[in-house]
């Protein structure tokens, strides 16, 4: 029993590098040879959580289809820009969806991220150290972000999940902004500080 | 470059989770495009939006839905094989002067803009944006001028594009952006040999005080 117990933290642990190897490896059979079973194997993992996060966010049942299907026609034509050491896949594809989202219900141009995304690729040359911070990432800010107390996480979770404004988390919340911003800064500094321990 | 003044932490993850309106998107895209260290703690931002992703409950998608996208995609990959070599790829033209963001809307140069006098010392150039609630502009301030002391009606970023300027908070070089909540006062100085030129954004606007805040109303007249 003891041992199951042991066992338990660092199997999940193993579980999701071995899931994020697996993304990795289906992005790049997108990129390189244009496999259309790892877009479907895609498709299926991300297409409903995709859906999700618009309906979450006030889109309509439509609307939301729609943003799937833009979101993962980028995915398959952009693949090939997929740096792995700047962050994992499910962060890559948020991205995604937040662009196709700010372009699609904000009716506002999604060009200064694609711009900066532009400026990364040039500037930010992959490195031994960035290579490795990419794979360490994802689950140093899971494990972080499990370790917020309940009212830092309900606003990064509104933020994201439901990309909810700053300003409209004040309203829902009932908390001056001030509040709401400061439990912001105190979740990301955490994230910071665990992922700087690691270096 | 060494950049001295960063985004509040606060604003990194506005940008990461699309919460900025088109002003304030541009000037934070202009700073991250000309600041390594803001594009990797960005980077970390979005990545709380990727593990959130993955803890979004699913939702069903219709009936069809990957067999629609697949046609697309059939009809895509018929049409490279159509035009090949025909492969887009993003030019990243910015010129020494003005970050690629905002060299999307006024060009690449600072000097061949229709720069208009506000007040003696002070000219500005408005950049008209659809879809904002706030609105975007350069100044162009001469040196040893001072800007009068005001205080803010709502946040305000500040980017130095060109010469530099001091304040209260410090000194603020080209790079250098100042992230101001609505409760700083600051009167910054122009302390460069030429002129110091910098994108501002504001999200109302802006109070200024007494006799010579009320000539420098039009500055910032929305
Ligand atoms: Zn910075």
């Amino acid at each position: 029993m003891l041992k199951v117990l042991q066992m338990e933290k660092p199997t999940a642990d193993a579980a999701r590098i071995a899931d994020q190897a697996v993304l990795k490896s289906l992005l790049s059979d997108i990129a390189l040879s244009r496999d259309k079973s790892a877009f479907e194997a895609l498709f299926v993992r991300f297409g409903p959580r995709v859906k999700g996060m618009m309906i979450k966010s006030g889109a309509s049942n439509d609307v939301a289809e729609d943003l799937v299907q833009e979101v993962m026609l980028t995915i398959w034509r952009k693949a090939s820009l997929y740096a792995p050491e700047r962050g994992n896949v499910s962060t890559w594809i948020f991205t995604i969806a937040r662009n196709a989202r700010i372009d699609r219900l904000r009716r506002q141009p999604v060009q200064a991220y694609v711009d900066v995304d532009t400026v990364s690729l040039v500037c930010d040359a992959p490195n031994a150290e960035t290579a490795v911070m990419g794979r360490q990432n994802a689950e140093i800010v899971r494990a972080a972000m499990d370790t917020l107390p309940a009212e830092q996480r309900d606003v990064i979770d509104l933020a994201f999940i439901q990309f909810m404004p700053q300003s409209e988390i004040a309203k829902t919340l009932e908390l001056p902004i001030g509040t709401v911003k400061s439990r912001v800064r105190l979740a990301y500094k955490k994230l910071k500080q665990n992922l700087e321990e690691l270096r | 470059m060494s950049i001295h003044h960063h985004l509040d932490d606060a604003s990194l993850v506005r940008y990461a989770s699309g919460d900025l309106d088109a002003a304030f998107a541009i000037v934070v895209a202009s700073h991250l495009a000309m600041c390594g260290k803001c594009r990797e703690a960005v980077r970390l931002a979005e990545a709380m939006g990727g593990v959130c992703l993955t803890e979004t409950p699913e939702a069903d998608l219709s009936q069809g839905a990957f067999m629609r996208l697949s046609q697309r995609i059939d009809a895509e990959l018929d049409k490279d094989q159509a035009q090949p070599g025909e492969q887009q790829t993003s030019e990243a033209v910015a010129s020494a002067d003005v970050p690629l963001p905002l060299s999307h809307l006024i060009g690449g140069s600072l000097d061949d803009l229709a720069w208009r006098h506000v007040v003696p010392g002070v000219q500005r150039y408005r950049i008209d944006m659809a879809d904002t609630q706030s609105s975007l502009y350069l100044l162009k301030i001469g040196s040893g001028r001072t800007m009068p002391e005001h205080g803010h009606g709502g946040t305000e970023m500040t980017l130095i594009l060109r010469g530099s300027y001091s304040d209260v908070i410090g000194k603020f070089d080209r790079g250098d952006i100042a992230d101001l909540d609505e409760h700083v006062e600051h009167q910054p100085v122009v302390d460069s040999t030429g002129p110091c030129i910098c994108l501002v954004a504001t999200e109302e606007p802006t109070r200024f005080k007494g006799i010579v805040g009320r000539l420098m109303q039009p500055l910032v007249g929305i």
